[in-house]
């Protein structure tokens, strides 16, 4: 208590005038909390360092000799936030646009703020969005699910049927062929929320596509591959081979233990792990069996890759393994010389991630960091390592490998094989360059 | 609704015997839910065309008749000749006729391709007609009949140089039309990136030590570009192991000494910092008008930099609803003009 008083005590010795009017109608108004954040304001600019205060002064950090509003007042009832949301200290960490990527909002892309995030899931609102013609909330009451072509039976489904059905819940992730689209020339955006924001990972939940194959009697000799298409406007058209169909891919309804949200198909989206982000067909309608590929525009003419010689690769599917450190990174600073804790996200298309490992010296020399578990296939896998930085500038780097043996290539190594005009499938090794003062950015080594 | 009663007669049918045994073996026989699928409507949904034209509807349309749709449907956004506008990519262009004998886009070869156009990599001609007929026009997808597909085709088709003006795509001269794609032979399916056994491009090593020479920055960003994705300061958290970088204009001396850096992204920036964006997107109201409707209502209107510019720096309601604006008194007006004209000018 004596600590406490002598902290109102400060009160009296503040700088004069250094309330603003409009503060001093807040604490007029009784908003007490208001007269403390600028006092504390004027404290650390008197002091001209940042809390804690020097313990000789004050007798201590003024945030425990003072006790804060929430420790001495009632807190909000149950369900007044009925459906939650994350704290008002979080806004900063939210879904954004790269501007002068796209025009149009309905043809645009948000990306996910990697450069905060934890552990491996993908907050549901915070999972990234590519739409080609707007999302659409589909009542899920009137939603249809067909099956047809090379089948016994073609079959429609509702809602009611789908999710009566055996369900499996899988974690995996998901990226955008165009992820890292932007620096296959140069470096052209600051962070990594721009540069790999193409990115999510999730638990989805839904029915497996071979059992619902299998259902409608599908013709696994002829049927070749199948065609998966959406209900929106764009109706979202791929071709998937039979055999990935059968394998992995999941009729999707649910995503982090609640229904999909509708930036992300809900009601329905067909989940094929490993494989970009096209093909996971939003607002699924339809799965048609065929004998030949389907030649559509999201697989033919665009989410093609060229090539120096001047041919384009078609129906691109696979995300090869590649990895990023997501603190510290691009646009971040960090706060003062000693321990940190280089995390980031190691990820493959083909299967599970078996080592990360991370450079300090832009890629001279290597060690290899901690998988944090799980390490799921086609799954987010979060790194980590110890590192003393001793202000000295550094240049940061992770490699991933996966299980067969793949080793995540260069920026150089990459442009070999594929030139600097691909777009699509950039998986090559990050650098972030740390400078003296402690800033972080973007950079690409020769 | 007639689906719910099958689905609750199945259900009534289920024992819990029957749903162990679709535990165990999921979807068999009578245990199955769904219902099959009437041919009327497979008919509305299975409007695929594949490039072997399985599932080509009958029809046809003609290069005029494409024009008629294309100028009241089609050239908003693609521009009369196809060229489009910034919005959208380019559809014709960027062929000759010897790419028409080869099937190989010519530019494509090479470090300096420029802006791929539609036709330039377009490989199948039934890709077009599939598209425009599920997803065109943007605003209203799948509202042209048959016919008319095959006149936007055409008339894109003629636009690039592939037919002639009195040309008319059916279902049967849509096949010779295959043979003369520019880029018909430009594409290829053999690559590692199909399969999930495929073949790697790259065989990058785990060397640990001492791998590199001398390490060289090739790229950065460069310092007119520091803000232009806004403040950085404002996309991380407040605590924690590190800070955004202060990226904002006003807090970047540095930033002065580029005066005449692209309008887009500082004036975004701007009306981030300002709170704008708060209330503001780039298209959509949230509270209020999006950018570009305002842009909309004042396109052409004289008078509408000073009016929009003094709106900012004075609120008020009305008149969008009645919501009202605060008043953005911390800017001057020579700022609020800056706004208003990137603002009227589309937000770009």
């Amino acid at each position: 208590m004596t600590g406490s008083n002598k902290q109102r005590g400060r009160i009296s010795r503040a700088p004069e005038n250094f309330l603003s009017q409009e503060q001093i109608a807040a604490v007029s108004s009784g908003r007490r909390d208001f007269l403390r954040q600028a006092m504390i304001a004027a404290a650390a600019v008197t002091a001209g360092a940042a809390l804690p205060l020097r313990a000789g002064e004050t007798g201590g950090d003024p945030e425990i000799l003072d006790l804060p509003p929430w420790s001495k007042t009632l807190g909000k009832p149950v369900a007044s936030n009925p459906y939650g949301s994350p704290s008002k200290y979080e806004k900063n960490l939210i879904r954004r646009e790269s501007p002068g990527l796209t025009r149009v909002g309905a043809a645009s892309v948000s990306f996910a703020p990697l450069q905060g995030l934890f552990g491996i899931i993908t907050p549901s609102g915070l999972h990234f969005e590519r739409h080609h013609q707007g999302w659409q909330d589909v009542d899920p009451a009137r939603h249809r699910f067909m099956i047809n072509g090379l089948v016994r039976t073609p079959k429609v489904y509702t809602m009611d049927d789908l999710m009566r059905l055996p369900s499996v819940s899988r974690i995996h992730f998901i990226e955008c062929g165009a992820n890292s689209g932007m620096e296959w020339g140069n470096v052209a955006v600051p962070t990594v929320q721009y540069t790999h924001g193409m990115l999510s990972c999730s638990e989805f939940t839904g029915v497996p596509l071979s059992a619902l194959l299998e259902d409608c009697g599908a013709d696994l000799k002829a049927g070749k591959h199948i065609l998966a298409e959406g209900a929106d406007g764009s109706s979202m058209t791929r071709t998937i081979a039979m055999e990935r169909a059968l394998d992995d891919v999941i009729v999707a309804y649910g995503q982090n233990g609640e229904m999909l949200r509708p930036e992300n198909g809900y009601p329905l989206r067909l989940v094929v792990p490993g494989v970009q982000g096209v093909s996971w067909v939003k607002w699924l309608r339809r799965i048609e069996v065929g004998d030949q590929p389907y030649g559509t525009k999201d697989e033919t003419l665009h989410y093609v890759d060229l090539l120096p010689d001047g041919t384009q690769r078609q129906y691109t599917s696979i995300q090869e393994c590649k990895s990023v450190i997501t603190t510290p990174s691009g646009g971040q600073t960090l706060i003062g010389q000693g321990y940190y804790t280089i995390t980031g996200l190691a990820w493959s298309g083909r299967g599970r991630i078996k080592r990360v490992d991370v450079s300090t010296d832009g890629g001279r020399n290597w060690r290899t960091a901690r998988l944090e578990t799980p390490v799921l296939s086609k799954a987010l896998t979060r790194f980590n390592l110890d590192w003393q930085w001793d202000g000295s500038p550094a240049l940061l780097q992770s490699r991933a490998i996966d299980e067969t043996g793949y080793v995540q290539p260069t920026m150089p190594q990459l442009r070999g094989v594929r030139g600097t005009k691909s777009i699509y499938h950039n998986n090559a090794i990050q650098t972030w360059a740390v400078a003296a003062s402690g800033e972080v950015s973007n950079v690409q080594l020769g | 609704m007639s689906s719910w009663d099958r689905a609750t007669g199945i259900k009534l049918g289920l024992s819990a015997l029957a749903l162990a045994t679709i535990a165990a073996s999921p979807l068999t026989g009578a245990t199955s839910l769904g219902r099959p699928a009437t041919e009327a409507e497979i008919a509305a949904w299975d409007i695929d065309v594949r490039p072997d034209f399985v599932g080509l509807p009958a029809g046809s349309g003609s290069v005029d008749q494409g024009m008629e749709v294309w100028e009241s449907k089609c050239e908003s956004c693609h521009g009369t000749f196809g060229e489009s506008n910034e919005v959208f990519t380019p559809l014709a262009g960027g062929t000759t006729r010897a790419d028409q004998d080869s099937g190989r886009v010519k530019s494509l070869v090479g470090p300096n391709v420029p802006q791929r156009t539609t036709l330039m990599k377009l490989s199948t001609v039934s890709t077009l007609f599939d598209y425009i007929r599920r997803a065109m026009p943007w605003n209203a997808p799948k509202s042209l009949s048959d016919d008319e597909v095959y006149a936007v085709t055409a008339y894109v088709l003629y636009l690039n140089d592939v037919v002639s003006d009195d040309f008319v795509l059916d279902q049967d001269s849509i096949r010779e039309v295959q043979n003369r794609l520019p880029n018909r032979n430009g594409m290829t399916r053999d690559h590692g990136l199909w399969d999930v056994a495929g073949k790697a491009d790259t065989h990058n090593t785990a060397c640990m030590k001492n791998c590199t020479g001398e390490v060289k920055i090739t790229s950065s960003l460069p310092e007119y570009a520091r803000d232009s994705h806004g403040n950085l300061a404002d996309q991380n958290r407040s605590f924690g192991p590190v800070r955004g970088t202060t990226t904002a204009a006003s807090a970047a001396p540095a930033a002065t000494t580029a005066p005449t850096q692209p309008a887009g992204p500082s004036r975004l920036g701007m009306a981030e910092e300002n709170g704008c964006t708060g209330c503001h997107a780039m298209d959509d109201t949230i509270v209020g008008p999006g950018f570009r409707q305002v842009a909309q209502r004042y396109a052409g209107k004289a008078g509408s930099l000073d009016q929009v510019a003094a709106k900012i720096r004075a609120g008020g309601s009305g008149a969008w609803g009645s919501m009202p604006m605060p008043a953005q008194e911390q800017l001057n007006e020579e700022q609020a003009r800056e706004l208003a004209e990137w603002i009227l000018s589309g937000a770009n």
